[in-house]
């Protein structure tokens, strides 16, 4: 079983995400993994995070101001597996900062690092001629976004390629953004398992454990990111302690649904 | 790959390779079969956006292709041109540039230089042609909200206006510096009902209203069409704003006829995100004769950090929905762009001129502040005509481009705005005080 199958075999899962190099990443990480996160997002940071609200937007600008490279973020998701060789790791981030030396050669080190998965949020699958491939040569899954504008029609497109699973963002917008109806959650994410056969996970505007909990009983993972990143911003180097309490209570109001 | 050799202007022009067939009913060996069916060129352009947009982009390609073959799309837009807009602008053969230039050219050298006069359009620039094919594409989809990106603020109000002519509600991003050093242009979108959003994020200029205006779009999909200023984004924008510009190439191939007999040896423009420069060299892609060199923005200097030449000084990379050269670090990271004019401070640029320029078939050359300040002076002395800093970097490559040109040729640059928007930024750095 790879990774991402042991992690959702149990029920719902708990997908958290923080930005790389915003704060003590390796902190906040293990942080994130003692509350009972199931899959990490690891957040490559770019300067034009064109699909992030606010609060990511500005973790990205935290990132890069301390002088985040790729190499550092390869680096710490190589140090994570070391430390956590079960836990699930995604990258997650822009098409530049991912092909800049070619997207052989980001699948080939992501690998290396340890990675077990990657989401480029600006490479559909009509653009997809490269990363996708370097990434399955290399053992790596390519999660693909579906949304709510995302038909029928295009659903097989998304989902071709696809592997790991499945991430609905469910509101149509920006992360951070207000959390879509849970009618709208419902119908959708019956549609994409009607389509699929791997999990769908849900974000874009989960913040609390009631929110987690609600759509832990209709999807197979909950992604949480903005309230996980926002209490980096506001503790700094304090952060992990947060981290750990918000993650232990998003955990178990997900798990609570196993 | 064939080859041919270009004639002419004798500016020690590259060979030109012709393009491979891309499309089935693309001429043979043309330069302006381009974007293949997939919205590429070559390996430029594409459709790099957020799965949300994607449906959209998509319906947006259908709906224009069935307006490009509606005789009363066109006819609307033509009339809109001539009534609306002022068309069409003028060529002007611009007698003092001519004889200053053949001053200080060799002996026999100093071509006839004329004026495509963009600036003489409502609203001041090039910049209205793209707006009015793009509103009424979003009327033909539907759509019941307008927004945009601006930098100058000559595509926010050049928008603004057309939102206002047609009473669609309409917002314009912009970046807080922006906002600062372009006050005139915000009262102006003001005064034509827009509502002007400051932008916050990152270098607070031209490319993070971008990503504002991308961001606002994404969450409001379903009646908001975004008007994009240049020849640039995901396919089908730089197809169709190349098409709604094309015709400032079109008059100007009319009008040479006209005043000449002949099509001209030279075209030059400023380049920003290109649309100016596309939009003059296009309908003239396929005539070898006709060489044509784009002006990047140099800055301080492209040897500097501080310019917005991206051919010269980028390398392939992916933003803002479209595969082009970018400035960038190793990493992918995009870097800030510099330059005197604001519409040419932007770190990428539209990908059919990456692809013009790898193909060699367009020479693209940068041009520095204060070459462009030197230019935009003697323009208003000269000639009368105060242009925008950005056509003046287009003419301040008149200096190298007529020294190495027969006397007996021909040369049009597009003076794609003018330039009272500029005055306080041009006082300000001839340290005068207004
Ligand atoms: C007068 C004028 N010329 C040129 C440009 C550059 O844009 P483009 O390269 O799309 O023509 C601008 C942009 O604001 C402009 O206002």
């Amino acid at each position: 079983m790879t990774r991402f199958e042991t992690a959702f075999a149990k029920g719902p899962a708990l997908v958290c995400f923080i930005t790389a190099g915003d704060g003590d990443t390796a902190a906040n990480l293990d942080a994130l993994v003692a509350g009972g996160a199931d899959v990490i997002e690891l957040g490559m940071p770019f300067t034009d995070p064109m699909a992030d609200g606010p609060a990511i937007q500005e973790a990205n600008i935290r990132a890069l101001e301390a002088g985040t490279k790729t190499a550092d973020v390869l680096r710490m998701a190589s140090e994570f597996r070391v430390r956590h060789p079960q836990v699930p790791l995604v990258l997650m981030g822009y098409a530049n900062t991912m092909v800049a030396r070619g997207a052989e050669w980001f699948a080939e080190k992501s690998a290396e690092a340890g990675v077990d998965g990657v989401i480029c949020v600006d490479i559909p699958p009509e653009e997809d001629a490269e990363l996708g491939p370097a990434l399955r040569g290399k053992g790596l899954s390519l999660i693909r976004l579906a949304t709510p504008t995302t038909d029928a029609e295009r659903l097989p497109a998304v989902l071709n390629g696809s592997s790991g699973f499945l991430y609905y963002v469910s509101v149509a917008g920006v992360t951070g953004m207000q959390q879509a109806a849970q009618g709208s959650i419902e119908d959708a994410v019956a549609r994409l398992k009607a389509a699929s056969t791997i999990p769908v996970a849900v974000g874009f505007g989960v913040r609390t454990p009631e929110q987690a909990s609600q759509i832990a009983k209709v999807a197979d993972g909950v992604v949480v990111g903005s309230a996980l990143v926002d209490l980096v911003k506001q503790h700094g180097t304090e952060a992990p302690d947060h981290l750990r309490a918000l993650t232990s209570a998003l955990a178990e109001a997900v798990h609570a649904e196993r | 790959m064939q080859t041919i050799i270009g004639e002419g202007a004798g500016l020690g022009r590259r060979a030109l390779p012709i393009a491979p067939i891309m499309t089935t009913h693309a001429p043979v060996n043309s330069f302006r079969a381009l974007p293949d069916e997939t919205g590429h060129f070559g390996q430029f352009g594409g459709r790099y956006v957020a799965e949300t947009l994607m449906p959209l982009i998509l319906d947006l390609e259908t709906e224009y292709r069935k307006a490009q073959q509606d005789p009363a799309f066109w006819a609307e837009f033509d009339a809109l041109m001539k009534d609306f807009v002022g068309r069409p602008s003028p060529l002007y053969f611009a007698p003092r540039m001519t004889e200053h230039f053949r001053g200080l050219a060799p002996a026999g050298k100093g071509p006839k230089i004329y004026f495509k006069r963009e600036e003489l359009n409502h609203t001041g620039a090039h910049k209205i042609n793209n707006c009015i094919g793009q509103i009424l594409l979003a009327i033909r989809m539907g759509k019941k909200k307008i927004i945009a990106e601006t930098g100058a603020g000559q595509h926010g109000v050049a928008t603004a206006t057309v939102a206002a002519r047609f009473g669609l509600p309409c917002k314009i991003f912009m970046g807080a510096k922006d906002i600062e050093r372009q006050k005139p242009n915000v009262f102006r979108m003001k005064l034509l009902g827009a509502e002007v959003v400051s932008c916050e994020s990152g270098s607070q200029s031209l490319k993070d209203s971008m990503n504002d205006a991308l961001r606002h779009w994404v969450a409001n999909v379903h009646d908001t069409f975004y008007i994009i200023g240049t020849a640039a984004g995901p396919h089908p924008y730089p197809e169709l704003v190349r098409d709604f510009q094309s015709i400032i190439g079109k008059e100007t191939r009319e009008q040479i006829m006209e005043k000449e007999g002949r099509l001209p040896d030279m075209l030059v423009a400023a380049v920003g995100g290109g649309s100016n420069a596309i939009g003059l060299f296009h309908p003239f892609l396929d005539d070898p004769e006709v060489a044509m060199t784009g002006i990047e923005a140099g800055g301080h200097g492209v040897e500097t950090d501080k310019h917005a030449a991206s051919l010269t000084g980028g390398k392939p990379g992916i933003l803002h929905g479209n595969k082009t050269y970018l400035l960038q670090d190793e990493d992918g990271q995009i870097t800030e762009a510099h330059s005197i004019s604001a519409g040419l401070d932007y770190p990428g640029l539209g990908p059919e001129h990456s692809w013009l320029h790898e193909s060699g078939r367009v020479n693209y050359v940068p041009i520095t502040d204060s070459e462009a300040l030197e230019a935009f002076q003697l323009c208003c002395e000269l000639e009368g005509i105060i242009p925008a800093l950005e056509s003046a970097h287009a003419l301040a490559a008149l200096p190298q481009l007529t020294a190495e040109m027969d006397a007996d040729k021909l040369l049009v640059v597009n003076v794609s705005g003018r330039g009272d928007k500029d005055i306080f930024t041009v006082a300000e750095a001839l340290g005068v005080e207004l």
